[in-house]
């Protein structure tokens, strides 16, 4: 569904992302993880084009979205994104947030979405927050409303980038429970994480990525129980 | 005591009431509102267009030449005097126009003049919105216009709004110095009477008073506009 060929990535001298090469098949949940600059971020983000690789190309569903021919936004309205800091639109409504794209894409009609906008927030019980602000919301319902915002386009694949890391430790859970539910329902998605429990929880694949590279890759089990890699060993020992 | 009082009537009857005088300060009043109102709807729509074309320029790299106009146009209207640019509307390029449309001339030459600086506004407006707004609009697949225009502008407006504020305020005074190409605004209505009746008195204060009450209803009704667009944060 997702392929992605000798994909390098630089911002001026920086080389962040230095050759990857991958498959990411329908159903798949992908975990990454890796220390902080090692491109991680970089590689989702570059997976939606929100960052233009240096080179290299990227397919998703047989089309070469590289290619400066192709309809970008086309494309992104399968590929759903939760981004670490929410990214809620702070001057609309909840209602709106969830609304808008559908609307204004004119996917469906005004009626149409919201009453699966409703539906959405009725799942994660915040149906009465419909006609709120982001501001009066917790870190947790931001991101579960932010999930859903994607949700609502239908996505085939959904890309979240930290969901958990801005967020207080209490309100890690709630997060974490709607993102497996969504697995559990077959949702293809990758997920940059550093909630490694999670990550042996949910994932099918778990990716180690360093410097701009994917170090070491397999099921969650044997990646965590019998890692190769010195670089992953060294990381895993400090962070588990 | 008496007598001053008595020279005060005479002097607000020679100011307003005798040859009608009034209707000239009402006329004054008139073309101050209205050079007000279009200078400001062409200097909103004229600093929105620049200031998305100046911060489009800066995030992508795109539209050069678009850019090097604004930046052009910007530069000259902050760098030459009010005055002086509303002279050279009126005396140089409109130079052949009939007198009548000496109105047309001021709100043009006010619109273009508040529009560099509402352009200002705007682009720091829209920079000080986080690239997270944009990301996420354009990860739904919108736009870059649909996304500037259903998130981006909304949101960069409710921040420029006191800024905005205070040039409207500006520019409602800066009219002022519409009289030097003729037009009988509310100042040039005083300083006729003045040159009249020999008596300074009245048509300055009382003009400065229309004025300060103008700019006053103004500020209350930015203060309200700034009220209800902040309904979105915590209350």
């Amino acid at each position: 569904m997702i392929e992605v060929k000798e994909l390098h990535k630089s911002f001026g001298t920086n080389d962040v992302l230095n050759g990857i090469t991958e498959r990411i098949e329908q159903g798949e949940k992908i975990a990454i993880i890796g220390p902080s600059g090692s491109g991680k971020s970089t590689f989702l983000r570059c997976l939606n084009l929100l960052e233009r690789p240096t080179s290299g190309e990227i397919w998703v569903d047989g089309e070469k979205i590289t290619d400066p021919k192709c309809n970008i936004d086309k494309v992104r309205q399968k590929m759903g994104m939760v981004f670490q800091h929410f990214n809620l639109f702070p001057h609309l409504t909840i209602l709106d947030n969830i609304t808008l794209a559908p609307i204004q894409l004119k996917l469906m009609s005004k009626e149409e979405a919201q009453n699966k906008a409703y539906e959405l927030l009725e799942r994660i019980g915040l149906r009465d927050k419909a006609d709120t602000y982001p501001a009066m919301l917790s870190g947790g319902q931001k991101q579960r409303i932010a999930i859903i915002r994607a949700l609502a386009m239908n996505p085939e694949v959904m890309l979240f980038d930290e969901p958990t890391s801005a967020l207080d430790p209490e309100m890690v859970g709630e997060v974490l429970d709607l993102i497996k539910e969504l697995a559990d329902e077959g949702m293809t998605m990758v997920i940059v994480t550093h909630e490694m429990g999670f990550a042996k929880e949910v994932a099918t694949r778990v990716m180690f990525v360093d410097e701009g590279v994917i170090k070491e890759q397999n099921t969650p089990n044997e990646f965590f129980e019998s890692p190769q890699n010195p670089r992953l060993k060294e990381f895993l020992s400090k962070v588990l | 005591m008496a007598e001053w009082f008595q020279q005060l009537g005479d002097q607000f009857m020679k100011t307003f009431v005798e040859g009608e005088r009034w209707h000239l300060f009402w006329q004054g009043f008139g073309n101050t509102i209205l050079i007000s109102l279009f200078a400001v709807v062409i200097g909103v729509i004229i600093g929105l267009l620049v200031g998305v074309v100046r911060v489009y320029h800066n995030q992508t790299g795109k539209w050069k030449v678009p850019n090097a106009v604004c930046r052009a146009y910007v530069s000259v209207i902050r760098g030459t005097p009010m005055i002086l640019q509303l002279m050279i509307w009126y005396y140089i390029i409109f130079a052949s126009l009939n007198r009548d449309y000496v109105l047309f001339v001021a709100v043009l030459g006010f619109g273009l003049n508040s529009g560099a600086y509402v352009s200002e506004i705007i682009r720091g407006g829209i920079q000080s919105i986080d690239v997270g707004q944009m990301e996420a609009g354009r990860s739904l697949g919108l736009s870059q216009v649909q996304t500037m225009r259903f998130i981006i502008l909304p949101q960069a407006v409710k921040n420029s709004l006191p800024a905005l504020g205070n040039e409207f305020i500006v520019l409602l005074k800066e009219t002022s110095v519409a009289g030097t190409i003729t037009v009988i605004d509310l100042t040039q209505a005083a300083n006729l009477v003045r040159a009249n009746t020999y008596e300074p008195f009245f048509p300055l204060i009382a003009v400065a008073v229309v004025y300060w009450v103008l700019v006053t209803g103004l500020s209350a009704l930015l203060k309200r506009a700034e009220r209800r667009m902040a309904k979105s944060d915590r209350g």
